[in-house]
């Protein structure tokens, strides 16, 4: 393929004081792909997601999203910092949900879907409630529009938290354990939503312990485990014939 | 058991209709009773004491009450508090985010501001203020040490007295409402920041269109309850002639010796003044509380009872109670 991956992480190594989190993680993300991530708590998961939009600074490597490096710019082969304006205007691409939802809990839900791209988009109000209400049926929640985030269920809650994250119009999304919060019951309807949203061809990296979605939609399945990945290959290798031990006994304590 | 052993399911009792509400005999509190006796007894002892004292001179009061002097007196203290708490709340939130930013020069700044206006007593804070022309008899624009002057005034001609009473009361209020804004900064999740973050916002968009407003919630009620004391803080610039409600009953009592029955008019009017503010921040935190509660129906609006504003009735209520149980023997 000669076009740029999404993400490409090249020995990326990452530490929080002395505690060395990611040590030289490789990952590569074609446009259009799903990749979910596995493994271990503490294996570096949610780490690396979070490089990739730099709510993390890496400290070794290269991670790079659409060809840009992540939160630098190279001149004649030197590093400059970027600014935190153009961090923003980087991480106004990249759409993230979380484990714990973070809707803005003083946000209507409409409220809660328009906020970005009114500010940060400067787009008018009447454009931003109608993408908004667009993305509200997409998840199906358009009737919960004047609903604050308390008065909703959890399952409706990251539903929303997804829309928002769409109404930006990302190029990449990125899922932290979206439905580790969530009773059994309401898990469905956030993997129904992300598995339309796989369909419709965006590129989505998802860290995730539900393997059945994995199977289902995932192009690719990394496992992470001390800071590296041990384990990148489609589904049904990964699951059915692990070629890393830790990867075997991973899957079996899961599965 | 047996039926449930022998059906499999657990029993259903025939239920034909509700049953009637309970009826029965409730505790008696008969402590509370006496107790209530007594406190009636004492509150009607103090109350008679007081409205048969001839040293209160009730007349006074009523003349003084609402006599112009009185009014002007409380309009200055109304905007000496007004004025305070907005330069106290406006630059709380400027060093609290000061304080949790990045830059370590503004944050030192902050901690050196903070250090200083409350490590020093108010009132002292406002004599300074009150006699800055003893320290710098004349106040120029221009650049220092390079000899660059557009424009110098005299110092009591710029700083007159409730300028300086402004400054006083509201800069040292800022140091204070500075760590009120911190602790509820503090106080909302990380996730609410990355969240707003990682749509593109910039830190100082999503510090003000996403944490601060949530912040709102936990800083009002302690900020009502600084505005309450501001209140009555006001009556200290009296030691600079700030012309506020004390400033003027102290002059006329100057004169005409009528203390007691001046003091009893000067609380009359902080209860009232407190009470109307008590009101105020009911409804503002009924705002600020928005989206915090589960039971609201989208659209629809709770009419709770003003709880803290009952409560600060009856403290304020308990307070002068037990002021005038201080006043000695001979004087009731």
């Amino acid at each position: 393929m000669s076009e740029q991956p999404m993400v490409l992480a090249e020995n990326v190594w990452k530490s929080f004081g002395s505690n060395v989190v990611l040590k030289g993680v490789d990952l590569r993300v074609e446009k259009g792909q799903v990749v979910v991530l596995l493994g271990p708590s503490g294996g570096g998961k949610s780490t690396i997601l979070r490089c990739i939009n730099h709510l993390e600074k890496i400290q070794g490597g290269r991670l790079s999203v659409d060809g840009t490096l992540v939160g630098y710019t190279e001149r004649h082969g030197k590093l400059y910092e970027m600014t935190t304006k153009k961090v923003a205007k980087q991480r106004s691409a990249i759409g993230m949900v979380f484990q714990s939802f973070n809707l803005f809990p003083h946000f209507t839900t409409l409220e809660n879907v328009t906020v970005a791209p009114i500010r940060v988009k400067k787009m008018n109000r009447a454009e931003a409630v109608e993408i908004g209400t667009k993305m509200l049926v997409r998840v199906g929640l358009a009737d919960r529009a004047d609903y604050y985030p308390a008065q909703l269920s959890g399952g409706q809650q990251q539903r929303v938290a997804i829309a928002r994250a769409l109404c930006m119009s990302p190029q990449l999304m990125l899922f932290d354990e979206p439905t580790s919060a969530l009773d059994p019951e309401l898990v469905a309807e956030v993997l129904d939503v992300m598995k339309e949203l796989a369909k419709s061809g965006m590129t989505m990296v998802c860290v995730t312990h539900e393997t059945g979605f994995a199977r289902e939609v995932a192009d690719l399945v990394a496992v992470l485990d001390g800071g590296v990945v041990i384990e990148y290959g489609p589904p049904s290798q990964v699951f059915d014939n692990p070629k890393d031990p830790r990867t075997a006994e991973f899957l079996s304590a899961v599965l | 058991m047996a039926t449930t052993a022998d059906t499999g399911k657990p029993p259903v009792a025939q239920r034909a209709s509700r049953p009637p509400d309970i009826t029965s005999v409730p505790v008696r509190h008969y402590g509370q009773w006496v107790f209530t006796v007594i406190i009636i007894y004492i509150g009607a002892a103090i109350l008679f004491s007081l409205a048969k004292n001839a040293n209160v001179q009730w007349d006074v009061v009523w003349a003084y009450l609402f006599k112009p002097l009185t009014l002007r007196g409380v309009v200055v203290t109304i905007e000496l508090t007004v004025i305070a708490m907005i330069m106290g709340g406006i630059g709380g939130v400027v060093l609290a985010v000061m304080r949790l930013s990045s830059n370590p020069v503004l944050g030192a700044v902050a901690g050196f501001y903070i250090w200083f206006f409350r490590g020093t007593p108010v009132l002292v804070q406002i004599l300074v203020w009150g006699y800055l022309g003893a320290l710098y008899p004349t106040i120029f624009l221009g650049l220092p040490f390079m000899g660059v002057v557009f424009g110098s005034w005299e110092t009591s001609a710029v700083i007159g007295a409730f300028a300086a009473a402004c400054l006083g009361l509201g800069l040292n209020e800022a140091a204070y409402d500075a760590e009120l804004v911190r602790a509820g900064i503090m106080s909302v999740s990380p996730g609410q920041s990355e969240a707003a973050l990682s749509l593109g916002m910039p830190w100082g968009m999503s510090m003000y269109r996403v944490v601060l407003p949530q912040a709102m919630r936990i800083i009002i009620p302690p900020f009502g309850n600084n505005t309450i004391s501001m209140l009555k803080t006001t009556s200290l610039v009296s030691v600079i002639g700030g012309n506020e409600l004390l400033t003027r009953l102290e002059t006329v009592w100057g004169q005409t010796f009528e203390i007691i029955p001046l003091l009893v008019v000067a609380c009359i009017w902080y209860l009232a003044l407190t009470t109307i503010f008590s009101i105020g921040q009911y409804y503002l935190e009924k705002h600020f509380g928005k989206g915090h509660s589960r039971k609201v129906e989208a659209g629809k609006k709770k009419k709770p009872k003003p709880a803290g504003l009952v409560a600060t009735l009856e403290t304020d209520a308990s307070k002068l109670e037990q002021a005038a149980s201080e006043i000695p023997e001979e004087h009731r």
